[in-house]
């Protein structure tokens, strides 16, 4: 498991993490960033730290950070 | 373990690229293999003058924007004079298949050993969302409002098809429109980075992209569109050089 960190000041509301996130983690805020677009949140319940949003973000809004399992 | 775009993609906070835009993704994975192959101080990135050329203000590697449509020509001459250090063209459909086509295809005959990723939005995307040359049959756009046909339009260009005759050392073309197939597209440019260190010669890795702008489609349509018809017209895959790692 682990969590996401979020630089919301650079999302551009293009959403395509939440259509490509496999657990239906993120959602739309309801906040706007200083640029005037609505951004995201994630669900910490329902993140399983896969990083597909990170892959598919072109903003760079997602950090994935991982627990080491051994 | 933290997954994140690497600090010289990001120092600036963001770039100013359209809502899902494919070059914010393109230019993310370029600085990914860069990092990943311990190549972001040396490497030399030549730019063009649309709009993959707006990252000049917002990464940090040595940059040199070149003319539009000259970033082939421009890498090919650095190269010569810098020929340890790993060079890299980054330009759009517009630049590399309309005004610079023949020096991308001289650059190839000559197998120059250089990389060059070709942003493919079937579109004039800086400019206003005219036709280009891989603007698909029926397309929309600002130079052909009632959609693209052989009559005003002409044939629809496929250049990784026109190169795949020739003697190059790499030849992919990728998509970004989900988190598979970015992956993919990664593994195609980590592949012509190796090339290049193996003196192996000329490698063009070109990458389906949206324009949602010009497209007039949500990003989300966007990645549906290249699913489902941007990729039967411009087929994805390695096409010369695939043999190593299975991507
Ligand atoms: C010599 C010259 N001709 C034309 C232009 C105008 N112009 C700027 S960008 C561009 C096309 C951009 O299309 P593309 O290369 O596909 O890049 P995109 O913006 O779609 O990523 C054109 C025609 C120019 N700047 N210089
Ligand atoms: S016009 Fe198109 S190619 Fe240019 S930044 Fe906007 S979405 Fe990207
Ligand atoms: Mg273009």
């Amino acid at each position: 498991m682990g969590k996401v960190v979020l630089h919301t000041q650079r999302c551009k509301g293009c959403y395509l993490c939440i259509r490509e996130c496999p657990k239906k983690a993120i959602r739309k805020s309801g906040i706007n960033n200083k640029k005037g677009y609505e951004v995201i949140e994630v669900d910490g319940q329902l993140c399983v730290a896969c990083g597909t949003c990170y892959v598919v973000c072109p903003d760079y809004v997602l950090e994935i950070h991982r627990e080491e399992t051994t | 373990m933290v997954i994140k775009a690497p600090d010289r993609i990001t120092y600036t906070d963001g770039h100013s690229f359209c809502p899902g835009c494919g070059h914010g993704t393109a230019i993310r994975l370029i600085g990914e293999v860069l990092q990943e192959l311990k190549l972001e101080e040396d490497s030399i990135i030549v730019l063009d003058v649309a709009c993959g050329g707006m990252p000049i203000d917002v990464w940090r590697y040595d940059t040199i924007e070149a003319a539009h449509g000259r970033p082939v020509p421009t890498a090919v001459g650095v190269k010569m004079v810098r020929p340890d250090q790993p060079v890299l063209a980054y330009l759009g459909d517009g630049a590399a298949y309309s005004i610079g086509l023949a020096e991308t295809i001289h650059s190839a005959r000559r197998n120059d050993n250089i990389v060059v990723i070709v942003l493919n939005n079937c579109v004039f995307g800086m400019t206003g969302g005219q036709m280009s040359p891989t603007t698909l049959q029926g397309q929309v756009t600002t130079s052909s409002p009632n959609g693209k046909n052989m009559e005003s339009g002409g044939a629809t260009l496929d250049v990784v098809k026109l190169l795949s005759s020739m003697d190059i050392a790499y030849l992919a073309r990728g998509a970004i429109c989900d988190a598979a197939n970015i992956r993919k597209a990664k593994k195609y440019i980590k592949k012509a980075m190796e090339k290049q260190l193996n003196q192996e010669g000329f490698s063009l890795v070109e990458l389906l992209s949206p324009c949602p702008t010009n497209w007039k489609m949500t990003p989300s349509r966007c990645a549906d569109h290249i699913k489902e018809h941007v990729t039967s017209i411009f087929p994805v895959g390695e096409f010369i050089g695939k043999e190593g790692e299975q991507v």
